[in-house]
């Protein structure tokens, strides 16, 4: 499951810090906040100085050359390629699914959010391999979708598969419990005036949860852009064809050409700060749009 | 919120189901039945030959044991970061407090890679470690790292909301009846977070047993000593031996199903007694 990233409630934090008896003494606050300073700098920070650093070893033209290497161009194509086709349709999954979660009490309920929750817990390569077992050579429906003269293994369509499958639970996830939170009486209140469906869903779900749905949008993004492990099963990993970003990171590097494995890594590492920026973007977004509505209701109370 | 009457009166009851349980039964019934179904077409004996080798043996003790010493020391991790992000004020906290999310966002591939780097030989941290004999790359160590780094955001995030939530009336109460600061965090405050911490823990262990792609890159993978279950899938689905990486793979997904039952109980419990 994703780490919760819903905005949090704030103010809260401090008054509460103001209240004595939940204070603790200075010495023991500047200890562990170094301490955290500490871990984060060492799991974290290195890290990704280390990716940039390793990058740029031998200088910017030798980094350029190593990013604009026909192979690694095709493979950042690749990337660019799938990563939207499997956020456009785990969008328009995770809006249904929320919606038929959220608004309705069903028989199954609880079974279909558990099912949602599945591709988290469920190991990549697995991913893969059931895959494999679809639609490779010896696969289920490999040789008959092989006769339509349709080859889905060692193909982009099995990547976009597979990839679809790791990042179902994103949008959906994050979706849920912004709608539940919203409740649906202004949708009630809309079909009593008498819109209908998509009235319904442009004018007043889609506004109400477009911060949510934008969260969902990056982080299913991100994890698009990055898969590894169910790619590299079902890609074949065919250079120039079927290697994704990841996994040309992969070839590079077992070609101990580091500074080029290091060159593409450079690229995601700046597509998951991208993502953490954008994420503090919406966050703050979300918050204003909350003091402001509390705001409006204060002075519409008062007249 | 969600009510039997809202299928009166808002439209879409049938639509959204009918898509939601078609597309869960196209991209994930299907395939793991896919699954199930090869791996039921073997006999027991078969089954148990190919699950049950001593390579495999020590590829799950790997797995498994890595992961939930990662885990454990994710909750230490986690606990440590949680309380500082919710109650301590100080410059540069919305920064750390953002960086939290970053293994999250950061391909595993790039993990895997720049942490085998940092801790070889020749690497920023190797070069101080290895003399002292702290082997962090290629390794099991190197496993659990990696696991360690992936796994630090789920405790953190599970365990912020309730620390937030959590009743001052509490605190000030031990602290009236007498208890010193630290009996109060231990014996009052951490017993409130078990929930959440058990929470944090099973999500980091899930993550850490279905991982691939970062620790592929660190452990070396050699047979017996550094290879993950799901490295040897993949070894033997290169071989072309389906049967025995349907079986293995079989392993893997039952625990994934069990975690993923237990994480569920978790959490409706805890929704029970938060309302």
């Amino acid at each position: 499951m994703p780490p919760d990233a819903r905005p949090k409630s704030t103010g809260g934090g401090s008054h509460v810090a103001s209240r004595l008896a939940q204070q603790d003494p200075a010495f023991v606050r500047w200890l562990l906040i170094l301490a955290c300073v500490a871990v984060m700098g060492l799991l974290v920070v290195l890290p990704v100085v280390a990716v940039f650093a390793e990058a740029f070893r031998e200088g910017f033209a030798t980094y350029w050359a190593n990013i604009t290497e026909p192979d690694t161009i095709h493979s950042i194509g690749l990337t660019l390629f799938v990563a939207p086709i499997v956020v456009v349709v785990n969008v328009i999954f995770g809006l249904a699914a929320a919606w038929a979660i959220s608004r309705f009490q069903f028989r199954g309920r609880t079974i279909l959010t558990t099912m949602i929750d599945l591709p988290f817990a469920v190991s990549a390569v697995v991913v893969g391999l059931a895959f494999m077992l679809l639609f490779g050579q010896q696969g289920l429906l490999g040789p008959w979708l092989k006769s339509l003269g349709i080859e889905v293994a060692f193909n982009v369509t099995a990547i976009i598969l597979v990839t679809t499958f790791v990042t179902l639970p994103f949008v959906a996830r994050e979706l849920i419990p912004v709608m539940e939170a919203i409740g649906s009486d202004e949708e009630v209140a809309a079909v009593s005036l008498g819109a209908n469906g998509w009235q319904i869903f442009w004018r007043i779900t889609l506004p109400n949860i477009k911060w949510g749905l934008l969260y969902g949008v990056i982080l299913c993004n991100a994890r698009a852009m990055g898969e590894y492990g169910a790619a590299a099963v079902v890609s074949g990993r065919i250079e120039g064809k079927t290697q994704t970003m990841p996994l040309r990171i992969e070839y590079l590097e077992q070609s101990f050409n580091s500074p080029a494995a290091f060159a593409v890594a450079s690229l995601l590492t700046l597509l998951a700060i991208g993502t953490l920026v954008l994420k503090v973007w919406v966050e703050r977004l979300t918050r204003q749009e909350i003091q402001e509505a509390a705001r409006a209701a204060d002075t519409g109370g008062a007249h | 919120m969600a009510s039997l009457a809202n299928r009166r009166v808002l439209p879409g009851f049938r639509m959204s189901v009918s898509f939601t349980l078609m597309y869960l039964a196209v991209l994930i019934v299907v395939p793991l039945f896919a699954v199930l179904l090869r791996a039921s077409s073997m006999t027991t004996a078969d089954f148990v030959r190919a699950v049950w080798t001593p390579q495999a043996r020590a590829a799950y003790a790997l797995t498994f044991g890595a992961s939930l010493i990662a885990a454990v020391i994710d909750v230490g991790l986690g606990l440590l970061l949680a309380w500082v992000l919710v109650r301590y004020d100080f410059p540069g906290k919305r920064i750390l407090d953002s960086l939290i999310d970053l293994p999250f966002a950061l391909p595993t591939a790039v993990a895997g890679l720049v942490y085998s780097s940092l801790y070889a030989p020749k690497g920023w941290m190797g070069q101080f470690l290895v003399p002292l004999g702290i082997h962090a790359a290629y390794s099991r160590l190197a496993v659990v790292v990696v696991l360690v780094f992936i796994g630090l955001p789920f405790v953190v995030r599970a365990l912020e909301p309730v620390l937030e939530s959590l009743d001052p009336e509490l605190e000030e109460a031990a602290a009236c009846l007498g208890a010193s600061r630290w009996t109060t965090v231990w014996c009052v405050v951490i017993p409130h977070l078990y929930p959440a911490i058990l929470t944090g823990f099973a999500l980091t262990l899930a993550r850490g047993i279905g991982e691939y792609g970062s620790v592929v890159f660190v452990s070396g993978n050699k047979p017996f000593q550094t290879e993950i279950a799901p490295y040897l899938i993949v070894q033997k689905l290169e071989a072309f031996q389906y049967k025995e990486a349907t079986a293995i793979a079989t392993v893997l997904l039952a625990a994934s199903f069990a975690l993923l039952i237990v994480i569920n109980f978790l959490e409706r419990q805890r929704a029970r007694h938060a309302t």
